[in-house]
């Protein structure tokens, strides 16, 4: 549009622009402030001084972290899930969108299938007969308990699914006359021409088992196995656990214990643990919106 | 012959189809159907000893009697509902709201870092916002509560006090989620004709009439779409969100179903009235997703598959 803006238009697109970036800025804040906090001393911190710079600029916390807590433990297990979970979810997610994505005609038992996966989103178990088939199954305590209840993740799977049928046929046609079969269709038409939605899905795959805590925590009997979600809730959103933590003090932990406090130390850990989703945060902008959409909304 | 020969040929070109079913198929049967069979101890004297499966004492219903008869189910009850039914209104209307004031910026560039800024938290788990919302709120030395001292307002306990804390939850909520909720939004709107505009423009229409003429129709149906979905949650207090940041002092309006179920089953092992709790929620839940699905199609023709 080329028409002139108005002066109450210009008013108006003033306006909005500061409160938009009011918006932005309530958003941004706790984050810089966490940042601020980790860096501070103890003492400012405690008297709530400290709001978007560091006062009484320090290291210490970080250096807590790094000579006395299981910090780094949890750390790689958290890896260790990401590493094994997501090709997991995705080789689990393709080859069951792929089957799901035929008509009736090319895949009769197509719809049953699809209610099969369908129901679980429907109907959930509950906690405890969930956890009691984790149990039986003897995976407590490994890290197949945080991968394997989940592998299939079934609502980015009728993402992939959507997006599937929504190829056109003709390309599959082709394929089928020059004699692919299933596999080598899948391998080398639908898959390639399917990577911004399957971009999402592996996004979406890994900030879930990233951010995941809650089956660390029921299904790890040991600190030393949970998790770094599961880690941080324990020791930083319950801080009288570090205080009951730093009962049996060695002379490591002691000598940090005038310097930092659980919300410094907090701060510090919180701000570690956000660091892979700032960096794989700049893709997911730009695969989300359109893979999600295409996939999930039909109009 | 020639029709079984044709029902041969059909399944192998089939069979490759069912292989690749298989592992999901596997993994689904065991972890989620075997669960669902496990809420069978719902209805049983359930002794963790014998096993899921093994010689328990069915007792009916008494479970269930046992659970309504309980004098704090009523108002976790009213908690989830109010908790989560204040989030679906809010969560509709800020994204939208907010999906419509950045549609007005026109600066490409602005507009992707106003994005990029409110996506953010939306991405973190409710561990770590619990966390830094936990120093952030404190009444003892939280920057909030330093900057509302700053301008003469006491402290406000948002976490410690039962009024609060179920806005509290609502608003912190809302910050979280409202960005990513209007990308939904916000790829609607671009579908919208330009066309209209320039029609709206040439008969006079100034941008807010333009707004609620042509903007909010075209956009209409999502909203529509996007509230009868948000249906299916309403027993969905947010469970991660909640038992991060709660505590005994505010359990009168801030405990709802799921940290309920939670306490119920872990910490007071009482599995078998647990799963009766969670089986209540579940039940009461499916139907609420099925009548939400069946609206949407009706209304929108959205449709899962």
């Amino acid at each position: 549009m080329t028409i002139k803006a108005s002066l109450p238009r210009k008013i108006f697109l003033v306006c909005n622009t500061v409160f938009l970036l009011l918006i932005a800025f309530v958003c941004v804040a706790p984050f810089i402030n966490l940042l601020a906090v980790s860096f501070s001393d103890k003492v400012a911190v405690e008297a709530g001084e400290v709001t978007f710079f560091p006062i009484g600029f320090t290291t210490v916390s970080y250096e807590f972290i790094t000579n006395t807590s299981k910090f780094f433990v949890s750390l790689l297990i958290s890896l260790k899930r990401v590493a094994i979970g997501v090709p997991l979810n995705l080789l689990l997610i393709i080859i069951t969108a792929y089957p799901l994505s035929k008509s009736k005609t090319d895949f009769g038992a197509r719809n049953i299938f699809s209610w099969f996966f369908v129901v679980t989103i429907l109907f959930n178990a509950g906690l405890i007969p969930t956890y009691m088939v984790v149990r039986t199954t003897g995976l407590i305590d490994s890290v197949w308990s945080l991968v394997l209840p989940g592998a299939l993740p079934v609502f980015s799977m009728l993402v992939v699914m959507n997006y599937m049928r929504s190829l056109p046929k003709e390309l599959l046609e082709a394929a089928y006359i020059d004699g692919a079969g299933h596999v080598q269709t899948l391998l080398r038409v639908v898959l390639p021409v399917s990577l911004p939605t399957i971009a999402t899905v592996t996004l979406f795959s890994v900030v879930d088992h990233w951010n995941s805590w809650f089956d660390g925590m029921i299904y790890m009997n040991h600190i030393e196995n949970y998790p770094l979600q599961t880690y941080l809730q324990t020791v930083v959103v319950n801080p009288q656990e570090f205080m009951r933590n730093n009962t049996d003090l060695s002379g490591n932990l002691s000598k940090y214990l005038s310097l930092v406090s659980a919300r410094t130390t907090g701060a510090a850990q919180m701000f570690l643990a956000m660091i892979p989703i700032l960096l794989i945060y700049p893709y997911l902008q730009k695969y989300f919106t359109t893979g999600l959409v295409m996939g999930s909304v039909k109009e | 012959m020639f029709a079984a020969l044709k029902r041969k040929d059909k399944l192998i070109r089939e069979l490759p189809l069912y292989i690749m079913l298989i592992p999901a198929v596997v993994l689904v049967a065991i972890f989620s159907y075997g669960s669902m069979g496990g809420v069978i101890i719902a209805f049983q004297k359930f002794v963790p000893a014998k096993g899921m499966f093994g010689d328990q004492q069915w007792i009916g219903l008494q479970n269930f009697h046992t659970l309504f008869a309980m004098p704090n189910i009523g108002p976790v009850i009213r908690n989830t509902v109010i908790i989560a039914f204040c989030k679906m209104i809010a969560g509709i209307v800020v994204p939208v709201v907010f999906a419509l004031l950045l549609n007005e910026v026109r600066h490409v560039l602005t507009k992707r870092m106003f994005q990029t800024l409110v996506y953010l938290p939306h991405f973190l788990s409710w561990v770590i916002l619990s966390g830094i919302l936990i120093n952030v709120l404190s009444p003892t030395g939280g920057f909030v509560n330093v900057l509302l001292g700053k301008v003469g307002i006491q402290p406000i306990y948002f976490l410690g006090s039962p009024t609060a804390f179920p806005i509290t939850m609502v608003v912190t909520d809302i910050w979280k989620g409202f960005g990513f909720g209007s990308v939904i939004y916000l790829a609607s709107l671009t579908s919208i004709n330009p066309a209209l505009y320039e029609a709206a423009v040439i008969d006079g229409a100034n941008r807010w009439k333009q707004t609620l003429h042509i903007t909010l129709p075209g956009i209409s149906s999502m909203i529509v779409l996007m509230t009868v979905l948000g249906l299916a949650n309403i027993l969905n207090g947010g469970f991660d969100q909640i038992y991060n940041m709660y505590s005994p002092v505010v359990y009168s309006t801030g405990d709802i179903l799921d940290t309920f179920v939670f306490r119920l089953g872990i910490e007071q092992a009482q599995y078998a009235l647990s799963t009766a709790a969670g089986l209540f929620k579940s039940g009461v839940s499916m139907i609420f997703i099925i009548v939400s699905y069946y609206l949407a199609d009706k209304f929108t023709g959205y449709r899962v598959f």
